[in-house]
């Protein structure tokens, strides 16, 4: 079947096959990138929408913000008015298959509104069923002030999946150190009142919203 | 051998997961669900069919020596080209199977079937040997998400039937095993009364 092996035929035959490969992979690459990035983008969108109150109308671009040596992204969001309305924060903690992405979404007083696995590898049939509302419906409306982001078992107020208690300890991990980013995000005054300004006039109402904020915190 | 039989072969006598007892890594990760079970199958299948042509067209030009990373070039090419697809198009199929579509490229159906069939054979050949064990391997893996579905979550094709969970055990890797191998005795016994 096959042709005589020689050094300059072995290489220029693998030299042909990566290059015919390279440019259409190239080819193909170009032409699905922008339905990627779409899909990626209107992904994200939904979730944050999702996560956060329903009057919040614009969701701003992502900001970043760094706590205890490591960097958050999340987006603010502004009602029709243009007062802020709410925080989506992304976390990733260590689950049982490697880290579980979520977006956690909190009203301007810190109380988590709503919160959605972005993507997991957790064990389908136990961990997984983290995604499930029987599990995530629990932090509706979950205020970090006045319960404990730790599993029943670590003696705190998180309901844990049966069977699965890295999963469940990992999430609320997760959401415990939203948290913390929140409370960080609102005692930096800067990005809270921006971008409000504007509206604010409109509004009439007082656009001092990041003292209202670490009051309510604390 | 018949053009219809190239076809058939795949599903029976030379089913690659019950008979050939290739790919197991995918077949063991994958079919927590049928629908996950069948998605491989059918991403696998798409592979193996393009695979098996191009290396079929372009065997007779390729030096002994080097047709392995040949082949493998080729396959990887059309896996990545998949990636890009399902990524573009279907990112939630995409999201869970995850890792296990790169690991299609080191699948040894694949490879298997190039070296073995699609290198020695035409080119209408080779596509229908695809067709053929692609059909197999997806009929197997549905036919085995199935089963660990009904007996792991009480769901088929994700509509459940029984209120709560099922035996937890199928769902994770020791279920995996017991439903293949429980699988293999049946389809064994089912194939060899047939030879009689």
């Amino acid at each position: 079947m096959a042709v005589q092996s020689s050094f300059k035929n072995m290489s220029l035959c693998l030299l042909v096959i990566c290059l015919v490969c390279s440019a259409l992979l190239a080819g193909v690459y170009a032409l699905t990138k922008e339905p990627i990035d779409a899909a990626a983008k209107a992904k994200n969108e939904a979730a944050i929408k999702e996560v956060l109150p329903d009057v919040a109308v614009t969701i701003e671009e992502e900001r970043t913000v760094d706590f205890e040596g490591a960097t958050y992204t999340y987006n603010l969001a502004y009602d029709e008015l243009g007062n802020t309305v709410g925080c989506a924060i992304n976390v990733a903690p260590s689950g049982f298959g490697g880290p579980i992405s979520i977006k956690v979404g909190f009203d301007i007083n810190g109380v988590i509104w709503n919160t959605k696995v972005l993507s997991q590898a957790e064990t389908p049939g136990l961990g997984a069923k983290c995604v499930e509302p029987a599990f995530s419906d629990q932090f509706k409306g979950f205020d970090p002030a006045q319960k404990t982001l730790a599993v029943k078992k670590d003696g705190g107020d998180v309901d844990a999946i049966t069977a699965s208690t890295i999963t469940s300890r990992a999430y609320a991990e997760g959401l415990a150190l939203a948290a913390k980013v929140f409370d960080a995000i609102a005692q930096t005054p800067m990005p809270l009142e921006a971008d409000v300004e504007d509206s604010a006039e409109v509004s009439g109402s007082d656009p001092v919203i990041p003292s209202e904020v670490e009051e309510s915190i604390k | 051998m018949g053009k219809f039989q190239l076809i058939t072969k795949g599903l029976i006598k030379e089913n690659p997961t019950f008979v050939l007892l290739l790919g197991m890594c995918p077949t063991l990760a994958t079919t927590t669900s049928a629908i996950n079970g069948m998605s491989m199958g059918l991403a696998t299948m798409f592979v193996l069919i393009l695979s098996n042509i191009v290396i079929s067209a372009i065997a007779a030009y390729i030096p002994d020596k080097v047709r392995i990373p040949a082949y493998i070039v080729v396959i990887a090419t059309f896996v990545t080209l998949l990636q890009f697809i399902m990524q573009a198009y279907v990112p939630d199929i995409y999201e869970t199977l995850g890792l296990f579509i790169p690991l299609i490229v080191v699948n040894c159906i694949v490879l298997g079937r190039a070296e073995a069939f699609a290198n020695k054979n035409s080119i209408v050949d080779s596509a229908l040997d695809g067709i053929g064990i692609g059909l197999g391997f997806t009929c197997s893996l549905t036919v085995l998400g199935l089963v660990r579905e009904i007996l792991g979550s009480g769901s088929a094709f994700g509509f459940k039937f029984i209120a709560g969970d099922g035996i937890l055990a199928f769902v994770l890797a020791p279920g995996a095993f017991l439903a293949l191998g429980y699988l293999i005795v049946i389809f064994r016994k089912l194939t060899s009364k047939k030879a009689e």
